[in-house]
């Protein structure tokens, strides 16, 4: 396969060449043309980006247990639809992913499906219930990239210790979801100005920020790396950006809900914007964009949460928590970082691709030679619209509707074979 | 468009809510007068839909229906229910398909009444939800207010208590600020919420400073287990601190004192505060039922907009 006359996107920055794909792998990046073999496949690729393949290592993909929220096939559809050759997802399962069996069930369907490369995290306590470890070993041997009690953090400080030390053993990254319970006590929404206004329960930033420094100090004590989920609060990126400075082995990521919206969205009550961490204030989204361009905050993720419309068609304070975010997350993270100037393409690639790579150790991330073709080719001038209705994945709970923004995924490439090419009406 | 709904006061105008008061301030004289028979919603029916335990309220709502001659419901949902029965939507749509004319809800999820609003065609009446709003109970505050000084307009509001929880004050605040009254609150810390300031309300920094020179003065009601949450240490250390007494009072000698119920005697306003003759904590009821008459009465007519 070759793709033709494609601005591509490397570390460098982008310029204008010939990819040639052979046996699943990038063979030849060129800038001078040539001719095309007998039975070649040729993507002409003139007006069309090619990014490393996109990572995203922050998904939800809902089975085994909720698959009327979403499946493996569902999720995978969704994420080549939204330009991802890798994704990662999250243990929150029934049964949880905390032993070999459940991870190896999640590897299994996934190459069955055969879309997107699916890499399982492993609980990192028995059933998530924050008293035992988890498999962590056997976990391991049945192909988890990583460790995540997400949702929730592990309580229990000395436990969460111990983790980290186990999981080193095993070469495993502990991924934070940062939250004490005591202080966001049932809270649907930030504490603050809209949260009076509506009248919902609100959670303070420090809700979050308390287990980012817990999460961050064990780092610094043990001398381990830790990761730490969707930042939301300025005082957060701010806590990171200290850590790192002073040697921290600590990575981040954000999503782009918290860099494109605020809790203003909750004013009419529409449960699509009710998400864990909660949509914060401006100054913690201006934040948040600044640590992305400062380097503070390594990676955008979705933290893809698909719901079924009933878990959304409630109460606000009963409402399911989450979006659905792997059909929009690189147009809105185009439009809102790359398009105002904020990143460049290159960065954008990092924050979307390398960056994740590197987190989790996977192949990929980077458009060289030698690396496999994973590819995510895109019309960066093309405007359209968010329509949740139209979302191949189940869950259509999205705040984005109506919304526009640049940037259509044409073509996604998994180990040089094409996984989602965009239907033109 | 004319309004279908009354779901609280941030959205109302202040044209709307004169209104309201006016129609209020008739009914209320015409009760007064011993009226009972009033035909205004002959051949209607209302259904009260009320998800949180209510005396007061709910009875007021009844009256007011019932005098204006329509068919009553009394439904009574238990919290516990809420999270595993039958969902809001399906409640409304249930209801909706008996053609009732009213659905007044009280809920104790902030929002709940505008999600069936959306899905009725019904009058949808807020009889009061979670934190959010509390719309009639401001409206009655209003209309005592209104009767006894002739205006809103210039008049300084103290409101004193928990104001976090309380979709009383917020549902005052919004409704007394638009038709240019002043409000200032003072609670303790701990339950005194964010950003009230930006909907105009004056944040006093003493029950002292709150209550000086008021014209009238609302203590709200503070629940128990607030306490038990770690907000105040006890009901007594509340009272000493917070509560509304005859002392506190020689700073705003000639202010109404206004509850909206049920009071604890000795906690947020002392007995001799109730009991005073300053209080229209009594009056407050009948204000109610009037206003509460008004609000129907208009809706139905589609003369809010």
């Amino acid at each position: 396969m070759i793709l033709q006359n494609a601005e591509i996107v490397t570390r460098d920055g982008v310029k204008l060449a010939d990819v040639t794909v052979e046996n699943g792998r990038i063979a030849k990046i060129s800038s001078c043309p040539r001719a095309t073999k007998r039975d070649e496949l040729v993507l002409d690729c003139r007006g069309l980006t090619v990014f490393p393949g996109l990572i995203d290592m922050h998904v939800h993909l809902r089975e085994p247990g909720f698959e009327r929220k979403e499946d493996i096939a569902s999720g995978s559809r969704a994420a080549v639809k939204g330009g991802f050759t890798q994704i990662c997802c999250m243990p929150n399962t029934d049964p949880v992913i905390d032993n070999k069996v459940v991870a190896s069930y999640i590897t299994a369907r996934a190459k069955e499906v055969g879309l997107c490369k699916i890499h399982p995290i492993g609980a990192i306590t028995k059933g998530q219930r924050g008293e035992e470890l988890a498999a962590i070993g056997g976990m391991k041997a049945a192909g988890v990239v990583a460790l995540s009690e997400d949702g929730k953090s592990v309580q229990n400080s000395k436990l969460m210790a111990n983790a980290m030390l186990y999981a080193s053993d095993f070469g495993l990254k502990c991924l934070c979801h940062c939250e004490d319970p005591a202080l966001s006590d049932g809270a649907s929404v930030n504490e603050g100005y809209y949260s009076t206004l509506t009248g919902l329960k609100g959670s303070l930033r420090a809700a979050e920020d308390v287990m980012i420094a817990r999460e961050l100090l064990l780092a610094e004590s043990l001398d381990l790396p830790v990761h730490i989920c969707h930042v939301s609060t300025y005082s957060g990126v701010q806590l990171i950006r200290e850590a790192k400075a002073r040697g921290v082995k600590v990575t981040a990521e954000t999503c782009p809900h918290y860099f494109i919206l605020t809790d203003e969205a909750i004013k009419n009550f529409d449960t699509n914007t009710k998400v864990n961490p909660p949509l914060r204030a401006e100054k913690d989204r201006l934040a948040v964009i600044e640590g992305l361009k400062d380097g503070t905050i390594d990676c955008i993720v979705t933290d893809h949460a698909p719901h079924h419309a009933d878990d959304k068609n409630v109460e606000y304070a009963l409402a399911a928590f989450g979006i659905s975010g792997l059909e929009t997350s690189f147009a809105l993270s185009y439009t809102a970082l790359v398009k105002t100037g904020l990143l460049t393409p290159a960065q954008l690639a990092e924050k979307m691709s390398g960056a994740p790579a590197k987190i989790l150790g996977l192949e990929g991330g980077e458009l060289k030679v030698g690396a496999p073709a994973d590819l995510t080719v895109v019309d960066l001038n093309e405007k359209w619209t968010v329509e949740p209705n139209k979302f191949v994945s189940k869950g259509k709970n999205s705040p984005f509707g109506g919304r526009e923004v640049y940037g259509k995924v044409k073509y996604t490439v998994v180990d040089g074979t094409i996984k989602y090419e965009e239907q033109t009406a | 468009m004319n309004r279908k709904d009354l779901l609280g006061l941030f959205d109302l105008s202040a044209e709307e809510i004169w209104k309201i008061l006016s129609l209020g301030l008739e009914y209320k004289a015409a009760l007064k007068g011993g009226e009972k028979n009033f035909g205004q919603l002959r051949g209607k029916s209302a259904v009260i839909l009320f998800y949180e335990n209510s005396t007061r309220t709910r009875t007021s709502f009844e009256l007011a229906a019932k005098l204006l001659g329509a068919h009553v419901i009394n439904i009574s949902v238990a919290t516990s229910s809420v999270q595993k029965g039958e969902t809001l939507i399906d409640t409304g749509k249930t209801l909706d398909a008996m053609l009732h004319d009213f659905l007044i809800i009280r809920h104790p999820m902030g929002g709940a009444p505008k999600l069936l609003a959306e899905t009725v065609k019904a009058h949808v009446v807020n009889g009061g939800d979670g934190m959010t709003e509390h719309p009639t109970q401001a409206l009655l505050d209003m209309l005592t207010l209104r009767e006894h000084f002739g205006r809103i307009e210039g008049l300084k509001v103290a409101i004193l208590g928990d104001i976090r929880h309380s979709r009383v004050a917020k549902s005052n605040l919004y409704g007394l600020g638009k038709l240019g009254a002043e409000v200032r609150m003072f609670a303790p810390k701990t339950l005194m919420p964010e950003g009230l300031e930006r909907e105009g309300a004056v944040i006093c920094s003493s029950r002292e400073e709150a209550i000086a020179g008021a014209d009238a003065v609302m203590g709200l009601r503070i629940q128990l287990e607030r306490q038990k949450a770690g907000n105040f240490p006890s009901l007594g250390e509340y009272a000493k601190y917070y509560g509304i007494s005859e002392e506190v009072l020689r700073l705003a000698p000639n202010a109404l004192i206004l509850h909206p119920g049920p009071v604890n005697r000795g906690v947020e306003l002392t007995s001799g505060v109730i009991d005073g003759e300053n209080s229209r904590i009594e009056d407050q009821v009948l204000s109610g039922v009037a206003v509460r008459m008004a609000v129907l009465t208009l809706l139905d007519r589609g003369t809010l907009s």
